[in-house]
């Protein structure tokens, strides 16, 4: 689960499962299975993308971070802090302000 | 581009993709519908949601029609307002999804899934779907699942966090067993304190806490509270949680734990990350403080807040004029019923009675209706006010809380009559 899906359009999305036989009985005993769509947000330009790309896709995709309203520094290092002590992100401390930077770069308010 | 349309019968036209489209801006509110240059649309139908960095895609996932997508993974889809027009029951095709964790299984086999019964019980017990469908009674439930954090991107200010609209919610008739019948085949054992919860999905880390939900005894043995096996009257969709999940009525999502799999009853309250600090408000009557206050004591929330919606009318619509207009949405509350919804057209100065439609039972969305003569020409400001049968109103002045949690404020919806 923590390599990269490849983007994908979402036209695309899987939609057979839906349609299958197996999705729309009343049994509930079917095997179900889907096909996820792939990520669409990409990481953007900017100083210390290559420290936010080894570090803030692991656990989850990047519109977790555009979608947040624009974010302070403090309020970006804390949830950098977060994503390192709470959720056991293996964040090197020395990357944490060049992680902090980059996502002032994308979403960050002054 | 922009437009603001309205998915209603006066403007609603004869072809259904583009009333299907215009119906998911619609709901969120007279929003800028991006996307829809040929080109564009052959990429990503996106629309705006009513809030800084409000841009979403529009996506139908497997299961599911074509809904919003406000993160990718974990997936987390929101449903656009119009759907809620439809019927009282939100179809699951169109049902919300949320999950926390990543590293969620894409497959299940519901003959072999089991739930592992533990803990301080006499009997420890695996179950399957089957055990489920022919050992226990079976009981049916209409009730409204609704994120904690539904309506967080609307907060003021802003808080971090899932950034939805109001879209977070659905109502369902849900059948399974009662939670209280699996727990007393086990028999609880002296001690007993709580009930965790735990279902299939798992972080992508080990280090990272599994997603683990507690409710209290006294809660947990309530009788409505039960783990479904159907939605509807079908299996949930996977994103939903198949084969099984927990409801918990009248209390927020977090704990109708998907794709459940294990029952642990405890000896003490269960302190992981996800009931502590996780999904806690105020320790006050309003679970409200003021922005930016610290140090105050938290609970674990609980029961919903009374809430409405006008369904049939976006804002910033326009409407016909000179002719009966009849306004429809939805209410509901933490497990009381809705005891009225009022409706005002001129912003807040008065207030008039709606028509509540046919009672589902006190946790299900209730519908109700409105109709009124707008003249040509005028704007009118609507808004709806829901009051549950142990008096609890929605707020006029919004509740803020850290996490955005419980908001029910009355929102205005601007329309023209043309």
């Amino acid at each position: 689960m923590n390599t990269l899906m490849k983007p994908a359009m979402v036209c695309a999305a899987f939609i057979a499962l839906a349609m299958s036989p197996a999705a729309r009985t009343a049994d509930m005993s079917a095997v179900v299975t889907i096909d996820l769509p792939g990520e669409t947000a990409e990481l953007k330009p900017g100083p210390g993308r290559e420290a936010a790309l080894a570090n803030c896709m692991i656990c989850h995709s990047v519109d977790y971070i555009y979608m947040q309203p624009p974010q302070t520094r403090d309020q970006w290092k804390a949830s950098v802090v977060k994503m390192q002590k709470t959720f056991g992100a293996p964040i090197k401390d020395e990357d944490i302000d060049a992680i902090v930077g980059y996502l002032m770069s994308q979403n960050g308010k002054q | 581009m922009q437009t603001k349309d309205v998915f209603s019968p006066a403007n609603a036209g004869p072809d259904a993709s583009r009333r299907k489209f215009l119906g998911a801006g619609a709901s969120l509110g007279g929003l800028a519908l991006l996307g829809q240059a040929p080109l564009a649309s052959a990429m990503q139908k996106m629309i705006e949601l009513p809030m800084v960095n409000g841009s979403r895609g529009l996506a139908a996932y497997p299961q599911k029609r074509e809904l919003i997508v406000m993160t990718a993974r974990p997936v987390q889809l929101e449903t656009p307002m119009a759907v809620f027009n439809e019927g009282v029951f939100t179809p699951n095709d169109a049902f919300f999804v949320r999950w926390h964790l990543a590293n969620m299984p894409t497959s299940i086999d519901a003959a072999t899934f089991r739930i592992k019964v533990h803990g301080l019980v006499k009997q420890p017990l695996e179950l399957s779907v089957a055990d489920l469908r022919n050992n226990y009674e079976q009981v049916e439930i209409a009730a409204v699942c609704q994120c904690a954090g539904n309506s967080r991107g609307l907060f003021n200010p802003r808080v971090p966090g899932g950034q939805w609209s109001n879209g977070a919610m659905g109502n369902a008739l849900w059948k399974g067993v009662r939670l209280r019948d699996i727990l007393n085949k086990a028999g609880i054992q002296v001690g007993a304190v709580q009930v965790r919860l735990n279902g299939a999905d798992g972080p992508v880390l080990p280090t990272t806490p599994d997603f683990v939900k507690a409710l209290d005894m006294d809660i947990a043995l309530q009788e409505d509270v039960i783990v479904a096996y159907a939605m509807n009257g079908e299996p949930l969709p996977l994103l939903n949680g198949y084969p099984v999940r927990l409801v918990v009525p009248g209390w927020y999502a977090t704990y109708w734990v998907k794709m459940l799999d294990d029952i642990e009853v405890i000896g003490k309250v269960d302190e992981n990350f996800w009931m502590k600090p996780a999904y806690r408000i105020p320790d006050n009557p309003c679970g409200c403080v003021e922005p930016g206050q610290k140090g105050m004591a938290m609970v674990p929330i609980n029961r919903m807040t009374v809430r409405s919606f006008i369904t049939s009318v976006a804002d910033g619509a326009k409407v016909k004029g000179g002719r009966l207009q009849e306004v429809k949405g939805i209410a509901f509350d933490g497990g009381y019923g809705i005891a009225r919804v009022l409706f005002t057209t001129n912003g807040g100065k008065t207030w008039a009675e709606t028509r509540l439609g046919k009672d589902y039972g006190k946790y299900s969305f209730r519908e109700w209706s409105f109709a009124f003569r707008p003249r040509p020409g005028r704007r009118y400001e609507l808004a709806c006010l829901a009051i549950s049968n142990n008096g609890e109103s929605q707020r006029f002045a919004p509740r803020w809380n850290p996490s955005g949690y419980m908001r029910n404020v009355v929102e205005p919806v601007r329309v023209t009559a043309v």
